[in-house]
């Protein structure tokens, strides 16, 4: 019995975990139909629910009673499980994540290894749900998928190499607590590494601008072409969710984790108050919009939102209202550090919301020349400057504020010259008018 | 006990599987099978407490060799595969050789019942920094054979290019 006490604690927040993350999901849909929507100057969703609050458990349900069509020469075991891979390895990926620093099912002494590994076997869901299917259109996005998730991988891993070295560990608390500890953020210490994971998580999940394996004017919809109503909803959870894994990722290692701003400078103790107090405004602003609802039901509907705004701001100032040596005084760190975790991943989603809004797609070829002739040469570069900084700092013991930012200074150097090289080339290639058609057909690494 | 379980489990996973990577027909499904092979190795190797082994097993093989397996599985004409003669069917040579291996087997186990020199097992904080102890042993007992080893990957993948290119 004594044996599984300690298992109940993890396996609880699992489920909690995995039960959540369906509606979280969804929800992020929703916030990107209004992010569009507020871009291009229309409403969104404004029908179910007050400003829509209620479409992503109307679109579930609507997923869930749809026809789950198996086309006739799929591979059926294949075709059914397929999704089952890519959901099953994306929700893995949570397991190692600190959402504060009480929160989280399980610290692995590999944890970020843990999660790197488990979230690339998500490939074979797509890779073989687009084979299972037996379409033209899901084997070429399927392809397309497979060759962009492997090339920008691997720059990814060196960008997550790269922090790893300034934090000295593999386990995700331990290197959240290593930035705790100087209080520097490793987005400050390797900007060029934040900068290479944001482009790399962004192809990694197949978001826009790099969203070529469904892309809907040349491919249909990729590797899910063929299916629909809950094996699509599976698709597309696993979809959301390793978008959270990533934005979970870069929020664990270049964003400081669950620390608040500042969190080492008494000064900025203040900051301490700005959770209530956002949560205190969102639910001002359902009050004020309560009475422009046009149904009674809308009406209780924006009225519940405040108060559960209310009641999240109240358990966010409970701790400091208390006194110091109480048991709810003690649980702070916990409340607010899931805050501060939740509030960055939300942050750096929205970013991928703007991205996807603002550039246009890249072509096939353009992704694979900027994975493997930018991106990669340039997290090489960026690793071996972060080790020599370490070295000078800790082998010859010059100071940090100069080792760092001469660090990040070679590696914006040999940046530009990737990129004065890349456009040279792209000169070369269209000032060679007889073969510049062949030549680009020839050198695409992967052409697809 | 529990510990046993999971063992016999993993490695009846992984056997089951590796039969069926050879029997299948289908090269698609042979690569699902010979995933899940090396997923369950790699389960081994986890509940051996060797976490880094584990993990690069599942980045490295499952993750990155198997994709790349199944990406190219994918561009070859399955449809012609399926009709060809896949089995060579050697009766005679194959009960020979199974025997010999059998033999084997048999002897090892047989003299390892014997002797009195059993593996002990590895105490559980030996194993603790599993990476760091994997990293001090690659880059400072073993640095030479190492080095070796990445240079000769890197000359075959310099190889690989230089065939596959026409003109560089």
């Amino acid at each position: 019995m004594n044996a599984i006490i300690p298992y109940i604690l993890p396996v609880l927040f699992a489920l909690v975990i995995v039960a959540l993350l369906p509606l979280v999901a969804g929800y992020i849909v929703l916030v990107e139909r209004k992010v569009m929507a507020d871009m291009q100057v229309r409403l969104g969703p404004m029908r179910v629910g007050p400003h829509g609050l209620l479409q992503p458990i109307a679109d579930a349900v609507k997923l869930l009673l749809k026809e789950d069509i198996i086309p006739e020469s799929a591979d059926k075991l294949v075709f059914w499980g397929a999704p089952l891979i890519s959901v099953t390895a994306a929700m893995l990926a949570l397991a190692a994540l600190p959402i504060g620093p009480f929160f989280q099912i399980a610290d692995l002494n590999i944890g970020l290894l843990y999660i790197l590994g488990v979230s690339s076997l998500g490939i074979f869901g797509i890779v073989l749900g687009g084979w299972a299917s037996n379409s033209h259109y899901s084997l070429m996005g399927a392809l397309r998928s497979a060759a962009q998730l492997v090339s920008y991988e691997t720059s990814a891993g060196m960008a997550v190499v790269g922090a790893l070295l300034l934090a000295g560990t593999l386990s995700t608390r331990g290197i959240v607590e290593a930035q705790a500890d100087t209080g520097w953020w490793f987005i400050f210490v390797a900007p060029v590494g934040f900068f290479i994971y944001l482009v790399a998580s962004i192809a990694e999940t197949n978001r826009a601008p790099f969203d070529m394996p469904e892309a809907e004017s040349e491919l249909v919809a990729g590797y899910m072409t063929e299916y629909s109503g809950f094996r699509w909803a599976l698709y597309f959870l696993a979809e959301y969710t390793n978008m959270v894994v990533v934005a979970s990722i870069a929020t664990t290692l270049f964003l400081g984790g669950w620390m608040r701003p500042f969190a080492n400078t008494r000064a900025f103790n203040f900051l301490d108050y700005l959770p209530p107090l956002l949560m205190l405004w969102v639910a001002g602003y359902c009050f004020r919009r309560t009475p422009k609802q046009p149904v009674p039901v809308q009406k209780m509907f924006m009225a519940a939102v405040g108060l559960l705004c209310i009641v999240v701001a109240l358990v966010l100032i409970m701790p400091m209202a208390v006194p110091r040596d109480s048991f709810l005084a003690s649980s702070k760190p916990g409340i607010h550090g899931a805050f501060w975790f939740l509030f960055k991943v939300g942050a750096y989603i929205y970013v991928f919301m703007w991205l996807r809004f603002t550039f246009p797609r890249y072509r096939f070829d353009q992704l694979m020349r900027l994975g493997w002739q930018f991106l990669v040469p340039l997290s090489i570069v960026n690793v071996m400057m972060i080790g020599v900084a370490l070295a000078l700092h800790r082998q010859l013991g010059w100071p940090n504020w100069v080792t760092f930012p001469l660090g990040i200074l070679l590696t914006l150097i040999a940046g530009g010259y990737l990129l004065a090289m890349g456009e040279k080339h792209e000169q070369i290639r269209v000032g060679d008018d007889e073969n510049a058609e062949v030549d680009a057909r020839e050198e695409t690494p992967v052409n697809v | 006990m529990f510990n046993e379980a999971i063992f016999y489990f993993f490695a009846a996973l992984a056997i089951v599987s590796a039969i069926l990577v050879v029997t299948r027909r289908n090269a698609v499904q042979s690569a699902i099978f010979l995933v899940t092979a090396l997923l369950a190795t790699a389960g081994i190797f986890l509940n051996l407490n060797a976490e880094f082994l584990f993990i690069v097993q599942v980045i490295l093989y499952a993750g990155g060799i198997m994709v790349l397996f199944v990406f190219v599985i994918m561009l070859v004409n399955l449809d012609v595969a399926l009709h060809q003669v896949q089995f060579n069917r050697q009766w005679f040579v194959a009960l020979i050789i199974s025997a010999v291996l059998a033999a084997q087997v048999a002897a090892a186990i047989m003299v390892s019942r014997q002797s009195l020199y059993t593996m002990p097992a590895a105490p559980a904080e030996a194993l603790e920094p599993n990476t760091e102890r994997v990293a001090f042993y690659l880059f400072h007992t073993y640095m030479l054979p190492f080095e070796i080893a990445s240079i000769l990957l890197l000359v075959s993948m310099v190889g690989a290019v230089v065939m596959a290119k026409k003109r560089v």
